[in-house]
């Protein structure tokens, strides 16, 4: 025990003179904590509202889609069981006139097979959601260096889920006096970040990080075909439930087989404890 | 145990099988009639559980892998079209990744076991070698698995794993650019991954063939300790362990269910819900819970190559275990001594995975401003790792010590013998 303590003592001590290694004065991301928000879908029992789904599905289209793609979407998704279009008429989601309808507007790309020509069609609910931009670099160059993310699977990607994309859509504020605001940028205190460096007032720099998105919500900006009333918080916390089941749409499925395979497992194991406890009563141990 | 069968083949036909091929003996041998310690607690369960562990990885795995694609530019959205095009592929997905983590939980508890009861001592030494051979491919399999879903912490797990090599002197960077099929991380790496991923879960599956020849020969070790001395002490595998296995697998399948169905993201990091990009580096690289301890040691030293020699070393300690405990006495229960300095280990063991999921310069008490020593404030996590990194060595140097100065407890004759005498007393 002592050889080995001393050997790593040794070795640490060796290599650090060796190498002369300082501790990097770490930058420290912030972030402030995510606003808690209710939603339908937590918890086990948790469900979607198809009403909220539809409003939130009407945000992204209003307004998110005009920079954010939704790659892994396609329009008959929108009518899938559990989805915001569905209806009980229409168990085959490429056959509902809901997902048929919201398809009909985008005009996508294609290739005449008549004659090998480019061309475009209007889409069908088979076709992936249409990207904002034709690639990357066209997406970069549009929005002053940083591609949108995708929002497929936002609400998975980042610790906080919807809750997260909820603060950061509720979240913009006025930079405080003596932060220095790049130009493009916005400053959000629910955006990781290290202020640090474009603080110069006094104390510890503000929590929080520059985002590029400008806020995107305004009240009124898109009008609810059910009479809610569109202020932010509610189209932000429609949008980010829309993304929610965006990111799973198998979530509702998922809890209620888990309800059918706990409850089995639960009887399954009743009935094998009462056969070990009978066929080891003649046992001493 | 080899030797005396008590397989009689009752049909024309199987007395027929027996006399070419005689495996319905082997199974009635093995899993049958084979004669059990009586005393086995449910810490005894978790190798049947492995086993189940494995099938389901297995079964899971060949369905993911008939709609997966190997494909740096595809295989982030193949896994997404398994959640959400194939029929119940987010079952099979969810089940399998969290099948990883069900497996490396038994696959602990069922080591812990082995140590605190002594089970690696002669005549199983092989048997307990066999069983770190499993875990070695195990590891492997896990890492490469994880990396195939290709998301942020997919690519940059491998670049940080792979790295690791290249800090061998003069061969490192060779046995790097061997691995990785290229000069980074990429499509070529991606494709064996895939292969590689699938073919050690048959090895794997190999190895427990002989794990479980190697436990039938000398038979199981048991909470006391004390090697078989007769029929009383023993009872059939069936139906005495196979209803109790059975049990305990059902109990175990409910936790699993419950991460599966309701929490199936919880072990899991969102990182890996971006798509790979080599361009952009994740705030925190961090493995799956299941290589934090090792995480931990690896950072705590501030030399790679010492940091890498100093993990596998930590492994390699668990193959020599037989030789480096010498006491004759098995179980723990009759060396408090030992038991102490184990039940430290397993909490030092935790709190190295805990350290591994923080940064290494986060404090530990948040209001505490500490000193720095050295490279690094003595209040961080860098300095716990390494106090947790010199016990976990210094665990198998006190088990060798206490081989010679500890005085253990008495041991019972054999294990019915404390059973009749508790018998006759009541």
């Amino acid at each position: 025990m002592l050889r080995k303590t001393t050997f790593i003592a040794a070795s640490v001590g060796l290599v650090l003179a060796a190498m002369g290694l300082g501790a990097p004065a770490m930058a420290a991301t912030t972030q402030a904590e995510l606003k808690s928000v209710n939603w339908s879908f937590e918890g086990p029992f948790g469900k979607f509202n198809q009403e909220q789904l539809q409003r939130g599905y009407k945000v992204y289209h209003d307004v998110c889609s005009a920079c954010h793609s939704m790659n892994l979407l396609s329009y008959r998704n929108l009518a899938d069981k559990g989805g915001p279009f569905y209806s009980d008429k229409y168990p085959n989601p490429n056959e509902s006139p809901y997902a048929k309808a919201i398809a009909m507007d985008f005009m996508v790309p294609d290739i005449d097979t008549d004659t090998g020509d480019a061309i475009t069609r209007p889409a069908t609910p088979s076709d992936h959601f249409k990207a904002p931009f034709a690639n990357e670099y066209a997406a970069k160059a549009a929005n002053g260096g940083s591609a949108p993310p995708d929002l497929s699977l936002m609400a998975k990607a980042r610790e906080g889920g919807p809750r997260y994309i909820y603060s950061i859509l509720t979240g913009f504020a006025d930079a405080p006096a003596g932060l220095m605001v790049p130009p493009g940028k916005y400053y959000n205190p629910y955006f990781p970040g290290d202020l640090t460096s474009f603080w110069n007032g006094p104390g510890k720099a503000p929590t929080g990080g520059f985002i590029s998105m400008p806020p995107p919500l305004t009240p009124d900006r898109v009008t609810f075909d059910d009479g809610t009333k569109a202020t932010v918080a509610e189209e932000a916390w429609d949008v980010a439930a829309f993304l929610a089941w965006a990111a799973e749409p198998h979530q509702e499925e998922r809890k209620q087989t888990g309800f059918a395979v706990l409850i089995y497992l639960l009887l399954f194991s009743g009935v094998l404890y009462a056969s070990y406890r009978t066929i080891w009563r003649k046992i001493s141990h | 145990m080899s030797g005396h069968s008590t397989y009689e083949p009752k049909t024309g036909f199987t007395r027929w099988l027996d006399a070419r091929l005689p495996i319905v003996r082997l199974a009635h041998d093995s899993f049958v009639d084979f004669p059990t310690p009586k005393n086995l607690n449910y810490w005894w369960t978790f190798g049947g559980i492995l086993a189940l562990c494995l099938g389901i990885q297995i079964v899971t795995g060949v369905v993911l892998a008939m709609h997966y694609v190997p494909n740096a530019n595809l295989a982030f959205n193949s896994v997404e079209h398994i959640m959400r095009d194939v029929n119940h592929g987010w079952m099979i997905r969810y089940i399998h990744a969290n099948g990883a983590s069900m497996f490396f939980l038994a696959v602990y508890i069922h080591m812990f076991r082995g140590i605190y009861y002594g089970s690696y001592k002669p005549p199983r030494e092989i048997l307990w070698i066999l069983g770190c051979i499993i875990y070695l491919l195990m590891m492997a399999t896990a890492f490469m698995g994880y990396v195939l879903p290709w998301g942020q912490m997919s690519y940059f797990g491998a670049v940080v794993i792979t790295n690791l090599m290249g800090a061998l002197p003069i061969v490192g960077k060779s046995i790097t650019t061997w691995l990785w099929g290229g000069f980074a991380v990429d499509n070529p790496t991606l494709n064996r991954f895939f292969s590689l991923h699938y073919l050690l879960p048959f090895m794997i599956a190999g190895v427990v063939v002989l794990h479980i020849w190697a436990l039938h020969v000398p038979g199981n070790n048991n909470p006391r300790g004390v090697e078989v001395k007769s029929k009383e002490d023993t009872v059939p595998f069936h139906p005495y362990y196979t209803v109790k296995d059975g049990f305990a697998m059902s109990v175990f399948l409910i936790l699993f269910a419950s991460f599966v169905f309701f929490m199936p993201d919880a072990l899991g990091h969102p990182d890996n819900y971006v798509p790979a990009n080599p361009l952009v580096t994740p705030a925190h690289i961090v493995p799956e819970w299941y290589f934090l301890p090792f995480y931990a040691i690896l950072r705590a030293v501030p030399d790679k190559l010492t940091g890498v020699l100093m993990m596998f070393g930590s492994i390699g300690l668990l193959f020599v275990l037989p030789w480096i405990d010498r006491s004759k006495v098995r179980s723990m229960r009759y060396r408090p001594t030992a038991r102490l300095f184990f039940l430290i280990f397993i909490v030092v063991c935790l709190l190295l995975g805990l350290c591994g999921s923080h940064e290494p310069d986060d404090k530990i008490f948040a209001n505490l401003a500490g000193f720095n020593l050295l490279d690094s404030n003595l209040n961080s996590y860098t300095w716990l790792s390494r106090f947790l990194a010199v016990y976990y060595y210094a665990f198998y140097a006190i088990l060798f010590l206490l081989s010679w100065i500890e005085k253990p407890l008495p041991v019972p004759e054999s294990i019915s013998a404390p059973v009749l005498k508790a018998g006759k007393k009541g």
